[in-house]
């Protein structure tokens, strides 16, 4: 049986990386930016393990533990700072904390 | 295993578009979770079984877990039980068990196939990847450790809500 071909699951890890990044670029709810830096970030784990697995060595799967152990770090403070937000500004809107004070 | 991996591709094409177009969060979230179990197909059919268990356990898991509790922390009231009724209509979750449908009909495909078997390419197992983690990349992974401490700390810090920051706010606001 053939192997898949690398350019394969490198095009589907670009697929879902601009899909993330569209996700981030268009909805303003903070909640739906953060889902969308955690498709943008596992899309890019997708790419190192296509990547280790096109050349049999585990250095990939290493690459995308240390991308899980990130993510699962970020999305802790990103989810605190959201709620922060909530409290403080009464809205999930991005745009509503636009602006800078002094 | 060739067509596992393009029909569990275009699974989790097809889930993350619904993601970033639905308007509600909890049916967003419930389509990130098949796309990531989409992907941690992918992986399983690339050779790499131990980074799709842990992409089911810790992503699908652990930090869905994560953003389902900020979505109920945000939706904190009296009318939210209404709410909560209309989330999970029939409308809302047949389109995720469809996707989940055909990812274990592949899933049990792939066993009846003869196990853990992956595509040309070779299996990678956990034995080397561990090898490989506590080897050469030993550093890595107490790096990993103090960010993982580090972002505790952080949401920690930022999740609190004591007295008196509170009262700064109010007067500050007022």
């Amino acid at each position: 049986m053939a192997a898949i071909p690398v350019e394969h699951g490198l095009m589907l890890a670009g697929v879902l990386f601009a899909l993330g990044l569209l996700g981030v670029l268009v909805r303003r709810n903070i909640i739906f930016m953060l889902l969308s830096i955690e498709i943008m970030l596992n899309s890019a784990g997708l790419a190192f393990v296509v990547a280790g697995s096109r050349w049999r060595q585990p250095d990939g799967q290493v690459m995308f533990i240390f991308i899980l152990a990130m993510a699962a770090a970020e999305v802790s403070v990103g989810l605190a700072l959201a709620m922060q937000t909530y409290h403080i500004l009464k809205t999930l809107d991005s745009d509503a904390a636009g602006s800078m004070k002094g | 295993m060739n067509d596992l991996f393009y029909i569990s591709a275009a699974v989790a094409v097809i889930s993350t578009v619904m993601v970033i177009t639905k308007l509600n969060a909890v049916h967003a979230l419930l389509y990130l979770i098949i796309s990531l179990l989409a992907i941690a197909m992918v992986f399983f059919s690339l050779g790499a079984p131990f980074v799709a268990a842990l992409e089911v356990i810790i992503y699908a898991g652990a930090i869905m877990v994560l953003f389902v509790f900020a979505i109920m922390m945000l939706n904190i009231g009296p009318e939210y039980a209404e709410l909560e009724r209309k989330y999970l209509g029939p409308a809302a979750w047949m389109g995720p068990v469809i996707l989940a449908g055909i990812l274990i009909v592949e899933l049990l495909f792939a066993f009846s196939r003869g196990g853990g078997r992956a595509a040309g390419a070779g299996v990678v197992g956990p034995k080397q990847t561990g090898i490989a983690l506590f080897g050469p990349y030993l550093v890595g992974v107490e790096l990993a450790s103090m960010l993982l401490l580090s972002g505790l700390i952080g949401a920690y810090h930022l999740g609190r809500r004591d007295s008196k920051r509170d009262g700064e706010q109010g007067r500050r606001v007022s």
